[in-house]
């Protein structure tokens, strides 16, 4: 009978399944838009990385932290470090551009309208910036 | 009902991609081109030291690597898994995002108290 010693199997007979090939998203400049996009946390963590490093020269004495600074001045960091800005400013605009997704803020009845959330997220990346700059090269 | 570690995780991304949207172009222009370029004068080692010595200094500068880093380790699990379709080691490639990003955490914060 049936109902006896029933067999469940964990997972459902398999239906048809299209197998998406691994570069799919290759094909579609929206689709690799995405990708490059998504990326962007490749760039910004290893760029915490090197800053930490380079925080662990300066407390090494001066001897290590010259040679993090002429490491950084060799031409293959400098080209690291280009195209790793590039991918941090992507991140920062496709990020902040997001924002209005993200945080949606209401006065009373009006809702504050998606350009304004995203550019007060761009004036507190100019103001941050500035501050961190001016901490940083003002004695 | 088990508990999802889902929102922690995103929560997580959510802290770092902030705190390194807003930081670490202004740090790595500065630190990783202007400076070397010599664009800008540097700052004396013993003004950098003193400024990196500060406890606010070391809890900001630990909150930036940290939260970027599991920015990073949400983010890269999630574009393995659509990107390059990777659904079958979902597990593995869990563990070893959010595994190096806390290793990775406790080498920053090791480095940052012992300053």
């Amino acid at each position: 009978m049936m109902t006896q010693n029933p067999h469940y199997t964990k997972h459902h007979p398999r239906w048809h399944r299209v197998r998406m090939p691994i570069f799919w998203w290759v094909h579609k400049w929206v689709h690799m838009k995405f990708i490059l996009r998504e990326l962007t946390s490749v760039a910004v963590a290893l760029y915490a990385l090197v800053l930490l490093f380079q925080i662990r020269a300066l407390t090494q004495g001066s001897e290590a932290y010259a040679n993090f600074l002429a490491w950084l001045k060799t031409p293959g960091a400098i080209v690291l470090h280009a195209i790793a800005f590039l991918f941090a400013i992507l991140h920062s605009v496709t990020w902040f551009n997001l924002s209005p997704r993200a945080l949606v803020v209401r006065i009373g009845k009006k809702r504050i309208p998606d350009a304004v959330i995203a550019a007060s997220n761009y004036v507190a990346w100019v103001i941050f910036s500035a501050a961190l700059a001016w901490i940083i090269l003002v004695d | 009902m088990k508990k999802s570690m889902k929102p922690f995780w995103w929560g997580l991304f959510g802290a770092g991609g902030a705190i390194s949207a807003l930081f670490i172009p202004v740090l790595l222009f500065l630190n990783g081109l202007a400076i070397p370029l010599g664009w800008v004068e540097a700052p004396r080692d013993e003004a950098l030291l003193a400024l990196v010595k500060h406890p606010l200094t070391r809890l900001f500068l630990f909150a930036l690597i940290s939260l970027s880093l599991f920015h990073w380790a949400h983010r890269f699990r999630y574009t393995l898994y659509d990107g390059l379709q990777l659904k079958h080691l979902n597990e593995l490639v869990a563990v070893l995002c959010y595994g190096s990003a806390m290793i990775l955490t406790l080498f920053a914060g090791f480095t940052l108290w012992n300053i």
